[in-house]
């Protein structure tokens, strides 16, 4: 299965900006072949067979295994890159390229961009002078629906969900597959932490609104199977939408 | 069970890339020699930006994707080039084997085609969660465009 990802940039597309796209596209075909879990000769498909991985990756998969492992402290190990006991950071890494491609633009001059990968996005500026972001939280039941918008500057935010993929995030503890919530989306400043922890409280279940409060920097909106939804009180203007 | 694979769809992530690079117009005078968007920043536009950039032939003519079969039913898109670059994309096919799939066909595809074309709505810049069709459209427009040869 693979992931869409887009890149919507509101600058002027100066040359050195254009340069950055291609590097950025390049950046996020690189990330798969070293770290796709569905290439069996990627990096990371080697490492969990026990192989050697090619020694010029070694650096990134010491950064993503670094922060998959500051993830899962900080979450008390509900978040892990060996969900089912496989090495698999695929929970991390994806936001992570994304803030990276993010940061690629941004440093050749684009400020105001929206990197969006399968639904986790990575906000820079605002969406034109004076105006924010508006990010669509979609309803996890009701195809086609909005659950709430999210709107603001320089965001991050992901959601995790059993609505397209179905009951795909495990919880860790005891091997089983999170059903407590439909959708849990959270928002914060880097979308390699605000993805990861995504994934991380939407199998924490019940737990996750207690969690993602305490956790300064970060806002949550849960949506739970039973359809009820709850949001952290600083969850930046989480309004109702659509009908 | 994996949360997501990190793949990428390079041909549509390249165009819609392309396509996105839409100047928003500001009070400043523009330095860029690219023309100025042919809408209404914001507004939602059947047509696709003008891309100024020097493009040496590309496929032109409307391509046919695969009909990709989805759990809300099947998505089937054309896509129409002029030198290598998307004018439109149209939904040939959206689910219809279900007792929501009206709404479904209303709400997602349309909504989907102007993310292709514009990656822009007048009211949301992005959604994030569930994109339900979206897999099947990404993929029935990238058969459409490897069909078109770019």
């Amino acid at each position: 299965m693979g992931t869409v990802f887009s890149f919507d940039l509101r600058d002027p597309a100066t040359a050195p900006v254009r340069r950055a796209l291609k590097e950025a596209v390049a950046w996020l075909h690189h990330v798969d072949e070293v770290f796709s879990t569905y290439r069996p000769d990627s990096a990371i498909s080697r490492l969990d067979r026990g192989e050697p991985a090619p020694e010029r990756y070694a650096p990134e998969v010491a950064e993503v295994f670094a922060l998959c492992g500051e993830v899962a402290h900080t979450t008390g190990g509900w978040f892990t890159h060996t969900p089912g006991g496989r090495l698999d950071p695929s929970g991390l890494v994806k936001g992570w390229a994304i803030e990276r491609a993010s940061r690629m633009l941004y440093e050749a001059g684009a400020r105001n961009t929206c990197v969006n990968g399968g639904g986790d996005v990575q906000l820079r500026g605002e969406a034109a002078p004076g105006v924010p972001w508006r990010i669509g939280i979609a309803h996890p039941t009701r195809p086609g629906e909005l659950a709430a918008v999210v709107t603001g500057r320089d965001l991050a935010v992901a959601t995790s969900g059993t609505a397209e993929r179905g009951a795909h995030v495990v919880d860790p503890h005891t091997g089983e597959p999170a059903t407590a919530l439909a959708s849990l989306t959270l928002v914060g400043h880097g979308l390699t932490r605000t993805d990861a922890y995504a994934t991380a409280a939407f199998a924490m279940g019940d737990g996750a609104l207690d969690w993602v409060e305490a956790r300064d920097g970060h806002e949550g909106l849960g949506i739970t199977a039973a359809g009820e939804i709850w949001h952290t009180p600083g969850f930046p203007r989480a309004t109702g939408a659509g009908p | 069970m994996r949360k997501a694979a990190v793949t990428t769809v390079s041909t549509v992530a390249g165009v819609i890339l392309l396509l996105s690079l839409k100047p928003h117009q500001n009070p400043a005078p523009d330095t860029t020699a690219s023309p100025p968007p042919s809408g209404t920043p914001g507004a939602s536009s059947s047509s696709a930006p003008k891309e100024h950039k020097p493009s040496s032939g590309g496929a032109s003519g409307t391509y046919t994707g695969s009909v990709i079969n989805t759990s809300y039913g099947p998505v089937q898109v054309s896509v129409t080039l002029s030198h290598g670059r998307i004018t439109t994309v149209k939904a040939l096919r959206t689910p219809s084997d279900r007792p929501r799939s009206q709404q479904i066909a209303a709400d997602a595809v349309p909504r989907l085609t102007q993310e292709a074309l514009s990656a822009q709505s007048a009211h949301i810049d992005a959604v994030s969660g569930a994109t339900y069709t979206s897999e099947g459209y990404a993929r029935s427009l990238q058969s459409a465009l490897d069909r078109a040869g770019v």
